[in-house]
């Protein structure tokens, strides 16, 4: 982690507070997500103070602070899966799983992530867990979709 | 350069650069604010202050937006009006209507803005979030559901204190004001201060109580219930019980404190006049022994966690002493203790600080003599208040009492303690003393009063020139600790408050923006110096009685094991 943090740093070596989301951006993709160490670090670097990297990194749906579930699901938040009801998907989801999006769940199964327009509008409202879409999505059909994957682990 | 502009119908003169609101507070015309703190950045965020421009189609920021020659301004317009009260009804909109029970009901912004817009129902509903509250610190208390994100906490945070624990978490309808990863105060790099309570409008920010213990031990026949008070309390709860601001009251206070219950008074300017004898003595050797320099005062506990936190590497230049608060604490259970024969686990020892930082202190582990804590509770000033209130006391209708011996009687030096500067002075009057045997002849130190946030001077002690400075804020301390490291060594002691103008102005003082009242709290604690006769620690009898019964001589042996003590560095979420 340390190296890894590192050669992100060395590579926005005379760095200013404008390269701030850049850096948490470069993180989130080598590591999955920001931990507390990095956004510490990341403070030492720039100069800045943890709570407002963490302020400004909350502002952004794109940051996750805990480490990705085995199954990641994502949850399109784009226009028209917006239209069809993606928000109740998301909120039963949420509540199947007991945490919010952004989160990961105590046994480290599930995270949730809501994305911006993943492409797929025909197929409206899309979840994609783990690459495989998931089409027309409704309420009713995500215990079924979960607990096929929460099958898969045993 | 000034500029001619119209206020509703009214030509005013306005100085090129200044803010419109500037421009209208100067001529008594009255702009509702909420975001806006004097000194501070303006954001702009609340849009309370609005005032309508001629030619601009927007309405206008006051707070923020500079006057421009020939602007014609209303600041009273319907559309005004009308703006203002939809942004007081969208922040009633999910606020919790518990006005009753909230600790700020009748001192509240929000209440006092409804109430001068006429706000009668709640147009607007808006859905309430849920909140933790977060009452992990030993000091501060955050109820989120009260926050309506007016920033000032944010801001007195980083720029006056330059601590920056919280900021502004998530976006639209879900931000709150939290620490980082919402980990908790007491994790993060918050110094305790409680000028971020005095920021707030609202009651979402307030102390962690301590009357629910104090009142339990007053209630517990097992106890011996002492209390103290520090040196600017007695100036500062006059106007809460009507009277004028700034006065005196210490004689009327202590009585009331022993109609509530406490079985003795005490008085913290006694144990500042103590602290002076250690500190002075301390910053002479460090001088004459080529010790580490310049030295610091370490009476107050927000810059002390500062240092430990953000500056390790100057913790050697903090003085050993412990602060008044916990000097008289270790003195009331050791000396008192065994001049009475009281077993010192028998007494529970109460303060009142104008200080939510002090509560901190108090929980350290190094404030405590054999496995027992120095002071058992802390009350703010606000809370006394409280605590009068509830007791029944007419505060106008008792005869004032004198504090108790041998912890009661105090110099003028140890009241002005609570002024920013005040310690230095008190500390030069002594020095001067130490190394002259003779003592000042004009005592007053003109060149460390005052309310900047920096001052300094060089003062001419016999052979001897010491560089002194004194400095209140912990932006301003921070910023004189980068010139110390850039190799400036003309400065020997320096007097650092976290509280802008001192501890007269402390985090728990009873809130209010007004200056005019702190001034006369100031004015009123040099005016006590002024006609006092005892004006040095060193000539208090019960300071001389102390050392000749208890202590010894200054940095004694057991001076060392109850009034100093010292502090490593700290990790945080910083
Ligand atoms: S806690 Fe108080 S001062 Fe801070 S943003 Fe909320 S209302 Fe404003
Ligand atoms: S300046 Fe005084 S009131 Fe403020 S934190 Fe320090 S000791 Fe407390
Ligand atoms: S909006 Fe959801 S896939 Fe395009
Ligand atoms: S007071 Fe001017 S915008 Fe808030």
């Amino acid at each position: 982690m340390r190296t890894e943090l590192e050669e992100i740093f060395k590579r926005h070596a005379h760095a200013k507070r404008d390269s701030l989301i850049p850096i948490l951006q470069e993180i989130q993709d080598k590591m999955g997500y920001l931990s507390e160490e990095a956004v510490v670090s990341v403070g030492q670097h720039l100069n800045i103070a943890t709570s407002k990297i963490y302020g400004v990194a909350t502002f952004y749906n794109q940051f996750r602070f805990e480490p990705k579930g085995k199954n990641h699901v994502m949850v399109c938040r784009g226009t028209a899966c917006h239209v069809l009801g993606s928000q109740t998907v998301l909120e039963a989801i949420e509540n199947k799983l007991k945490i919010k999006a952004g989160q990961t769940s105590r046994d480290g199964l599930f995270s949730i992530e809501v994305v911006a327009c993943i492409g797929a509008c025909g197929l409206a409202p899309v979840l994609n867990i783990n690459g495989n879409f998931h089409a027309k999505v409704t309420v009713e059909k995500i215990d079924e979709i979960i607990e096929s994957y929460r099958n898969k682990e045993e | 350069m000034n500029i001619n502009i119209e206020v509703n119908n009214k030509l005013i003169q306005a100085k090129k650069g200044e803010t419109i609101l500037t421009a209208l507070n100067r001529e008594g015309i009255h702009v509702p604010t909420l975001c806006y703190m004097k000194d501070l950045m303006p954001t702009g965020a609340c849009r309370m202050c609005v005032v309508e421009v001629e030619k601009k189609p927007n309405l206008i920021t006051a707070c923020s937006y500079p006057v421009e020659e020939g602007m014609k301004i209303k600041t009273n317009s319907p559309r005004v009006v009308h703006s203002r009260k939809t942004i007081i009804e969208l922040l009633l909109s999910n606020h919790p209507d518990d006005c009753l029970y909230c600790e700020r009901n009748g001192n509240c912004e929000l209440q006092k803005l409804s109430e001068q817009y006429n706000i009668r129902e709640r147009r607007i509903s808006g859905k309430k979030n849920k909140y933790r509250v977060d009452q992990s610190s030993a000091s501060i208390f955050r109820d989120p559901a009260k926050c309506i994100l007016c920033g000032r906490c944010i801001r007195v945070c980083e720029e006056i204190e330059k601590v920056t624990a919280i900021d502004f978490v998530g976006r639209g309808s879900k931000t709150i004001i939290n620490s980082a990863f919402n980990k908790g105060l007491n994790v993060s790099s918050c110094v305790n201060c409680g000028q971020c309570i005095m920021a707030c409008p609202t009651g979402a920010l307030h102390e962690i109580s301590h009357i629910d213990r104090v009142e339990a031990a007053l209630n517990n026949p097992e106890k011996m219930v002492v209390i103290q008070h520090a040196p600017s309390i007695s100036v500062s709860i006059a106007e809460e019980f009507g009277l004028k601001p700034g006065a005196d009251i210490n004689g009327v206070m202590n009585a009331a404190l022993r109609k509530i219950g406490f079985s003795k008074v005490f008085d913290t300017s006694f144990s500042a006049d103590l602290t002076i004898m250690e500190e002075s003595s301390e910053l002479i050797h460090r001088i004459t022994n080529n010790g580490v320099l310049p030295m610091f005062t370490s009476c107050c506990p927000g810059w002390i966690k500062y240092v430990e936190e953000f500056r390790p590497e100057f913790i050697k230049n903090l003085s050993t002493c412990k602060s008044p608060q916990q000097m008289l604490g270790a003195v009331i259970k050791s000396y008192y203790a065994e001049q009475e024969k009281i077993n010192p686990e028998n007494i529970f020892s109460v303060s009142i600080m104008p200080c939510t930082a002090k509560k901190f202190e108090c929980s350290r582990e190094e404030m405590t003599n054999n496995g027992i804590a120095d002071i058992d509770a802390v009350l703010t000033t606000r809370e006394l208040v409280k605590l009068i209130k509830a007791y029944g006391i007419d505060i106008n209708n008792i005869e004032p009492e004198l504090a108790d011996n041998p912890l009661g009687t105090r110099s003028s030096a140890g009241k002005i303690f609570g002024n920013t500067g005040g310690v230095m002075e008190a500390a030069l009057r002594t020095a001067y003393f130490k190394l002259t045997g003779e003592e000042l002849i004009n005592y007053k130190i003109d060149a460390v009063r005052g309310e900047e946030s920096r001052k300094e001077a060089k003062i001419q002690i016999g052979k001897l020139e010491i560089g002194v400075a004194v400095v209140s804020g912990l932006a301003a301390a921070d910023k004189l600790l980068t010139e110390i490291e850039n190799g400036r060594k003309d400065i020997h002691f320096i007097e650092v408050m976290t509280c802008p103008g001192g501890c007269i102005a402390g985090g728990g003082q009873p809130i209010t923006h007004d200056v005019k009242r702190i001034k006369s709290r100031i004015k009123s604690l040099y005016d006590i110096d002024k006609t006092d006769s005892i004006k040095a620690s060193h000539q208090n009898p019960y300071i001389k009685e102390i050392y000749e019964n208890y202590l010894g001589e200054p940095l004694s042996h057991k001076s060392h094991e109850l009034l100093h003590t010292h502090y490593s560095k700290r990790d945080v979420l910083k």
